[in-house]
């Protein structure tokens, strides 16, 4: 069963660059949705043994991650009538280097902090990249529906390190990450609305009137 | 119970506030406004009197550094509630039932952080904070404000979420020591115990992470935007009460850092930052001509002052723990001068408010008595904690970050000076008559100012004492 979640665990990887080299909204938020559903299935795949509360760690993830805030996301996009992310301050190639070095980085720094216990050790490093990946697109897309899907992705990067401490600390998980996502992305949902009707666009590299 | 009480009273305020709908009910909401914020006052202060046992497993206590900013958020957000009644009457903000439920949740919130001894509570507790001043920087729902909420969200979001990762770093690092997970008594006790390198890294993401939240540089772009938009007496409880409630959380790690021994590891960052905040501060303060951005610059700056006296440590650390509360109160006075300011002219711009000491005399002489105590003139509270801090820096052996200190804060006191001097002594518009000011709106202010007045010259024995104590909690010690 070992290769079970180191294979989830490539994919949510191939999942963070699918995100990096599209131009087109929709399929960055299919890519993150998938990302929600591989990162809800792996407490089942860890668990030594099936609990109720891994049974229900794993729903209300896949339901939070993989559907409702996807499917938000998408009626934003249809709101907004936005398909594609204009030039990005830093390319798409570039970016996806930056992506790889990300990568490299997060495995030498997940090699120097070990785990204390018998763990997926796959773990750290994917959740690593993913948060960086997730700052990458937070930070250098114009868009803010592409801002709000890096979010997603830091908040899913942090989500895969808590899955090392999910036995020891219970509930830190459901209640952190979950809660986090659906309010600040219902915020954040409800300001892109308003940045729509306010600036006949969601280009929040446009959001520069307050300056010193 | 009365810990639990002083979390969940405004909490039910809240929704009471937002479940009366109708324009009709806004006397009732403003009454329940006003009466939790003095109960929640009068709970508060009953813990002073006689020390709450822990509850909820230890998950809520009342330890000296908690009480420090649970007080002052109490007495802040009395004082605020009050100016809220003068305010409402003049302001009519969109959604007056999301107002007053938002300020009643943060306090909700607020008062959750300062009690929680779990981690993971505390953290939900700030992001909590967060999303309830978020409708509220954004009452006048236009370009501006808008603007200003996406900064704020976005950046404290990512802030709290990368605090979030540096709790599951520290919950890590504690894996296989004795104890209940993340519990700060717990972690003090097994300190030396706990994984170095994890602990290291879950430093490093929390100060970046509460870091954000309170505003110290480079992650502080957010708050002149924030502070400028937001409505005068969001932004003081902003300025007082939230940016000490995220120092709060800092404080807990680096009291847990500090029991590990790892003071030589974390003391130069908080140095680092420190500096870098007061630099700046002051870059920005001189030439700034909107008042309200002129104070989230100066709460920039003492966000500074505040870490750096915690880098420094010894009686640096008792310096700072006065200066939250200083600092807390000052903020709280200038804000809701500053408000009186705007409510007249409906501009925050220096040219729009010239000679405000002759249209409205009683803000302008406390607008003018603040610019002192804010830049930490004696005899105010500031100058005290401000030259504890300085002490601490000659005292223990870094005569050049006392220098470097007392050049900027000589460039900020300048730069404020010239601002708030020509709003207060300018020569006013003609036109302009003097107002006849509201009590509701000089009340808060006056009370604040004479708070900040007697810490300077007087610190009562029981103040004395948890300063004292909360000082050594964090490592340092009493003067």
């Amino acid at each position: 069963m070992q290769t079970a979640p180191q294979l989830t665990l490539l994919f949510v990887v191939l999942s963070n660059f699918a995100v990096l080299g599209t131009t087109r909204l929709s399929t960055c938020i299919r890519a993150v949705a998938v990302q929600g559903f591989l990162l809800g299935i792996l407490p089942l795949l860890l668990a030594s043994h099936l609990s109720l509360h891994v049974i229900f760690l794993s729903v209300g993830t896949v339901t939070v991650k993989a559907v409702v805030l996807p499917w938000f996301l998408m009626w934003a996009i249809r709101e907004a009538a936005v398909r594609r992310e204009v030039e990005p301050f830093i390319g798409f190639i570039s970016s996806l280097l930056l992506g790889a070095v990300a990568l490299g980085l997060a495995f030498a720094i997940a090699a120097r902090l070990p785990l204390p216990r018998e763990q997926q050790e796959l773990l750290v490093p994917v959740s690593l990249t993913t948060v960086m990946i997730g700052l990458l697109v937070l930070t250098t897309r114009r868009k803010a529906l592409t801002q709000v899907v890096g979010y997603l992705m830091l908040e899913n990067g942090i989500y895969l390190f808590g899955l090392t401490q999910a036995e020891s600390v219970p509930f830190l998980l459901e209640v952190g990450v979950l809660l986090d996502v659906f309010v600040g992305v219902f915020i954040m949902g409800i300001v892109v609305f308003h940045i729509n009707r306010e600036f006949d666009s969601l280009d929040s590299a446009r959001l520069t009137e307050l300056q010193d | 119970m009365r810990l639990i009480a002083i979390c969940v009273l405004p909490l039910i305020a809240a929704a009471v506030s937002f479940a009366l709908q109708a324009t009709r009910s806004a006397p009732i909401r403003i009454a329940v406004l006003v009466g939790v914020a003095a109960a929640h006052l009068v709970l508060v202060v009953t813990l002073w009197i006689a020390p709450p046992a822990p509850t909820l497993s230890g998950w809520l206590a009342a330890d000296p550094l908690g009480l420090l900013v649970l007080t002052l958020t109490s007495t802040l957000f009395l004082v605020t509630a009050l100016y809220t009644v003068g305010y409402l009457r003049r302001e009519r903000p969109r959604g007056g039932r999301m107002f007053v439920g938002g300020l009643l949740a943060f306090l909700g919130a607020a008062s959750v952080v300062s009690l929680a001894h779990h981690l993971a509570m505390l953290w939900v507790g700030i992001e909590a904070t967060t999303l309830a001043l978020a409708p509220l920087v954004f009452h006048r729902h236009d370009r501006r404000s808008l603007e200003a909420v996406w900064k704020y969200l976005v950046l404290s979001s990512v802030g709290i979420a990368l605090a979030l990762l540096g709790i599951f770093f520290l919950a890590t690092a504690q894996a296989g020591v004795p104890g209940r997970p993340l519990v700060i008594g717990d972690l003090v006790t097994q300190a030396g115990a706990l994984h170095p390198a994890w602990l290291r890294a879950s430093f490093l993401f929390l100060l970046v992470g509460f870091g954000t939240k309170m505003g110290l540089a480079p992650m502080h772009t957010w708050k002149p935007d924030t502070y400028g938009e937001a409505p005068s007496l969001v932004g003081g409880l902003m300025a007082g009460a939230l940016t000490s409630c995220a120092f709060l959380g800092l404080a807990r790690i680096t009291q847990v850092a500090m029991a590990a021994n790892l003071g030589a590891f974390i003391q130069p960052v908080l140095l680092g930052f420190g500096l870098l905040s007061l630099t700046v501060a002051a870059a920005f303060i001189i030439g700034q001509s909107d008042v309200k951005r002129l104070l989230a610059y100066s709460s920039v700056e003492h966000m500074g002052l505040l870490v750096l006296g915690l880098g420094l440590g010894g009686i640096g650390t008792y310096g700072t723990v006065l200066h939250v509360v200083n600092n807390g109160l000052a903020k709280g006075w200038l804000f809701l001068v500053v408000g009186n300011v705007v409510l007249a002219t409906g501009s925050s711009a220096a040219a729009a408010n010239r000679g405000v000491v002759r249209t409205l005399p009683v803000s302008g002489a406390l607008l003018v008595l603040g610019l002192f105590a804010v830049t930490g003139s004696p005899p105010f509270g500031l100058f005290l904690s401000e030259f504890t801090i300085l002490r601490a820096a000659i005292g223990g052996g870094h005569p050049w970050i006392a220098a470097a200190v007392l050049l900027l804060l000589a460039i900020i006191f300048v730069g404020m000076a010239a601002l708030i001097l020509e709003i207060a002594l300018g020569e006013p518009d003609p036109t302009a008559v003097p107002v006849r000011e509201s009590r509701w709106l000089t009340l808060g202010p006056i009370v604040l100012a004479i708070l900040v007045l007697m810490l300077g010259v007087y610190i009562p024995l029981p103040v004395q004492d948890i300063l004292e104590r909360a000082a050594v909690a964090l490592g340092g010690m009493a003067p």
